[in-house]
């Protein structure tokens, strides 16, 4: 029960955080060069994604349970820890906070002085740069999802969670015809980090041979563990930063 | 040949990421546990250890010289 409160949770925080940076590039090209042939290109994007869904799933099933667990857990980890890592340099100022109205404004202009498309044809650059956008983001969520489905034999719980959060998404975004600035995008991907990292570290260690002292409920010790050690690093690289600005310079 | 090598730079930046030392570090802490463990030696603790150690590195790292 615990774990499939904590896939679902991951595997929808982390399709949600995806979909909206590919909303973001999806919206700006569509509104400025047209809607067919970008929305052409998110198709044959989702239909690449769902092939790779359906060919990796099952394949994954025939390898044993504890090689997959030992692979799928190193995966997660250095997987997890780049978020987590970007998370915490974010947190403490060290890195810019993704904006996504600056993303959509950048892909905006991109998008008009590309060369124009003909009337009635292709326009192969909002193809192109929608394919390439909703392929790129949904590699990440196909990613998890099958890592996350595969290890627990709930692949269907997963692939749920992703297209839960991705209607959500889209759904806001038709509403609010825009960027989802409002999304508390840096926490989530804070959060996301700590999760995946957590389940790395426990799936990982089971695939070693590790005996988890209170079986699964360990999950929740290391996250624990790891939302302190993250908030400390947090607390310390922010009083490093201070130290290191020229005087007056954060007045 | 190009493609090829854009499509290893595309998964090596997919997983490896910023900083190769972080796949090391988890390699390194999952080589001990499965070590210690065959050996029944309690290793519940290594990876947690190993994660809280790659992340004040790979982050010292990262903020040096930085402001």
């Amino acid at each position: 029960m615990t774990h499939d409160i904590f896939l679902f949770l991951t595997t929808f925080l982390a399709s949600g955080v995806e979909a909206v940076e590919a909303l973001t590039i999806v919206l700006a090209v569509g509104v400025v060069r047209g809607w067919r042939s970008t929305l052409i290109g998110v198709g044959v994007a989702a239909l690449v994604l769902a092939v790779i869904v359906a060919v990796l799933g099952p394949a994954l099933r025939l390898i044993p349970i504890e090689t997959l667990r030992l692979v799928v857990g190193a995966l997660l980890l250095v997987f997890g820890l780049q978020w987590l890592r970007k998370a915490i340099l974010r947190s403490s100022g060290y890195k810019a906070l993704h904006d996504e109205s600056a993303a959509f404004a950048a892909e905006r202009e991109q998008a008009a002085s590309a060369s124009p498309a003909a009337p009635k044809g292709m326009d192969w650059y909002s193809f192109t740069i929608a394919f390439k956008g909703v392929l790129l983001e949904g590699l990440e969520v196909v990613f998890i999802v099958i890592t996350f489905g595969a290890t627990q034999g709930r692949l269907p719980l997963a692939a749920a969670a992703a297209v839960a959060a991705v209607v959500v998404v889209v759904a806001v975004g038709l509403v609010v015809r825009g960027p989802l600035e409002r999304v508390p995008e840096n926490t989530i991907k804070f959060a996301v980090g700590l999760l995946l990292t957590s389940f790395g570290i426990f799936w990982g260690g089971e695939g070693a041979g590790v005996e988890w002292p209170g079986s699964d409920l360990a999950i929740l010790g290391i996250l624990a563990f790891l939302s302190l050690v993250s908030a400390l690093l947090v607390w310390q690289l922010r009083r490093q930063r201070v130290a290191t600005l020229p005087v007056g310079a954060g007045a | 040949m190009s493609h090829i090598r854009a499509f290893g730079a595309f998964w090596w930046n997919f997983i490896v990421g910023d900083d190769w030392r972080v796949a090391v570090g988890v390699a390194a802490g999952l080589g001990l546990s499965a070590f210690l463990s065959h050996r029944n030696i309690a290793a519940w603790w290594v990876l947690p250890v190993t994660v809280a150690l790659v992340l004040v590195v790979s982050l010292r790292r990262a903020t040096r010289g930085a402001g």
